[in-house]
């Protein structure tokens, strides 16, 4: 380990078992981040996921390893396979004294477009598991741009209460005062690295005053990386109106129904009012078995919610990626204009 | 090494073209192996996965360590466990094979011709990788190594470690940060924004250097070196000649562009904030 601890892992256990504080920092091994960016890197655009190790210290979630998984196929044989596979990996990664605890998973994306329902269901598979647990999300499509996209995401706890209990009706979600900025949590990210290698890459870094990374930075194009991002968005803004559709669509027969409900009661009302004058059995105010007193199912506004994150989310992008933009021109610009004024 | 006919000591000859390169991760993954090495073990040994390109360049680009047990005159190797290794990381990319092994230590010591030994049995000329964890010398030291045969007419006497040029791919480190990988610890990973800045900053720095030891020349403080003059000049000469007329146009028209779009993405929130408002507002029916 890196960072010596001074309490006792019985210590550590000890003072879990009493309250678990929240999560706040997640703590990432330079190793893990370098493996994450190969894996991810060598298959993109295929988008790939892997497994995170680590140790759960306080409110710290330190990750110390990871393994990527082999691509996923649909057939069950391979699935079942790829359990083993798992399970192989851990065993054999103990051997050598890796932690063998596993904290959540790693996955690439496309240009931050990672929220997807199987994403929160992955998330609430973990979670049944693992009390805490966290997703670390790379974007290799944007390391070309000097860029470490490095995220660590946890679902907030009041949106898995009601994915529990699949209640994403507008009342609920008024109840809870959930918006879908709460779906997602964004953990802080720290990087550890062991002496030793701090050691080995304070040596090996190369003299020369630029580095890769500068250059991926200065670069002047943005526009592929903007054109996809708008169309990306695009998409987006199509789904979304097909949600609200579908919401206009429920209200509309909400009301439909309740004033058939309205003009069946009154119906119902003058007819028992003339039964009463006839000295008749009252009938009841009420006919379950009448079609129009069926509840309409409210529309589950998880997917809206979702496709509402991602608009917000290439918003982001575009404007980080404009604002670069900005500093590169005015300084293109003034490097011209130094240019020609001696 | 070339092989003269009078004598009877020889090496089989070697494809001198042979060179390695090793990425980063390969060279975090044995540090890391090294530092949760088993309490009485003196170093580490492991697997290297890689390519061969058909020049001769190793790849080596993963790796994973192999328990063992080493005494003074045999090393026991964990084959089931290497093999079970090479399996799961066949399934992940089967385009990665063996290429050699590791160790940790300062060079060549004796065990390491019977394991050498040993992968050379998995593949033909396998490339043997040491990593001085313990700075013998105050400084980094990571060779690359390739046996070749003494034989004595028919026989075989022993086997001598070669060293081979090694390059360390360091590129990709490079894009991560060498910030966030030399430190042992870093607070927060840098923004798109603040990488800009430190970038920026950089340059600003670089071209001041430039400035400074051109004006030096001119004044006769610094002896003028003709290499970097043409290095400067080829920079100046690099930035394209446009009428300002044209490049003003060009500036605009991308500020514009952006702007476009920034009021673009400004628009969509304002609408998304509007729409939750009213997709979650009560509805009055």
């Amino acid at each position: 380990m890196a960072n010596p601890m001074a309490r006792s892992f019985l210590q550590v256990a000890a003072s879990e078992e009493v309250a678990a504080p929240p999560l706040r920092v997640v703590q990432i091994e330079g190793l893990v981040i370098l493996k994450i960016i190969k894996h991810c890197k060598e298959f993109s655009p295929a988008l790939v996921t892997g497994q995170l190790l680590g140790l759960d210290v306080g409110s710290v979630l330190e990750v110390t390893n990871c393994f990527p998984f082999p691509m996923r196929e649909e057939d069950e044989e391979i699935e079942a396979d790829g359990a083993n596979y798992q399970l192989e990996m851990m065993r054999c990664l103990r051997e050598v004294n890796v932690d063998n605890n596993t904290v959540g998973w790693y996955q690439s994306t496309l240009l931050g477009s990672f929220q997807t329902v199987e994403l929160i269901e992955t998330f609430m598979n973990y979670q049944e598991n693992i009390r805490r647990c966290v997703c670390i999300i790379y974007d290799p499509s944007r390391s070309n741009q000097g860029v470490l996209a490095l995220k660590a995401l946890k679902l907030s706890d009041s949106f898995m209460d009601l994915h529990r209990n699949n209640n994403f009706t507008g009342e609920k979600l008024r109840e809870k005062n959930l918006t879908w900025v709460d779906i997602f949590e964004e953990i802080p990210i720290k990087v550890s690295n062991s002496a030793l290698i701090s050691a080995f890459m304070t040596e090996l870094e190369a003299d020369s005053p630029v580095s890769q990374c500068d250059y991926d930075r200065l670069q002047l194009s943005t526009t592929p990386f903007m054109e996809r991002n708008l169309e990306f968005l695009t998409e987006c803004m199509d789904d979304l109106s097909v949600e609200q559709q579908k919401f206009q669509f429920y209200y509309r027969n909400l009301s439909r129904q309740q004033a058939q409900q309205q003009t069946w009661l009154q119906k119902r009302r003058s007819e028992n009012m003339s039964r009463k004058a006839a000295g008749e059995e009252l009938l009841p105010e009420e006919d379950p078995s009448n079609p129009i007193f069926k509840p309409i199912p409210e529309p589950s506004r998880l997917d809206s919610f979702l496709i509402t994150n991602q608009i917000a989310n290439y918003c982001n992008q575009i404007n980080g990626v404009a604002g670069q933009s900005f500093s590169r021109l005015y300084l293109m610009k003034a490097l011209h204009e130094n240019d020609k004024s001696p | 090494m070339a092989a003269r006919e009078q004598t009877v000591l020889q090496f089989v000859p070697l494809s001198t073209s042979l060179s390695a390169k090793v990425h980063p991760v390969v060279i975090f993954n044995i540090c890391d192996c090294y530092v949760r090495r088993p309490d009485q073990a003196d170093r580490v040994i492991g697997t290297l996965l890689g390519s061969i390109s058909p020049d001769g360049i190793v790849d080596i680009r993963n790796s994973y360590a192999v328990p063992h047990n080493e005494s003074s005159d045999q090393v026991a190797l964990d084959i089931d466990y290497h093999h079970n290794m090479l399996l799961s990381h066949q399934k992940v990319n089967p385009k990665e094979v063996i290429v050699g092994w590791y160790s940790t230590g300062f060079g060549v010591s004796g065990g390491s011709a019977l394991i050498q030994d040993f992968y050379s049995r998995e593949v033909p000329n396998p490339v043997h990788l040491t990593v001085d964890t313990g700075f013998r010398n105050g400084e980094t030291s990571i060779k690359a190594f390739v046996s070749v045969n003494l034989a004595l007419g028919d026989r075989q006497l022993a086997a001598q470690f070669q060293e081979i040029p090694l390059d360390l791919r360091m590129i990709e480190a490079e894009r991560v940060g060498f910030d966030i990988l030399k430190t042992t610890l870093v607070e927060k990973v840098p923004s798109d924004l603040e990488g800009m800045e430190a970038s920026m900053e950089r340059l600003l720095a670089l071209i001041d250097d430039v400035y400074k030891y051109v004006d030096n020349v001119v004044e006769g403080r610094v002896a003028p070196d003709n290499n970097i003059g043409r290095f400067i000049s080829e920079t100046v000469a690099s930035i394209p000649k446009m009428s300002p007329a044209a490049f003003d146009q060009l500036v605009n028209d991308s500020l514009q562009d952006h702007l476009l779009l920034l009021y673009l993405s400004s628009l969509t929130r304002t609408q998304l904030s509007l729409a939750e408002k009213l997709n979650t507002a009560a509805q009055i029916l």
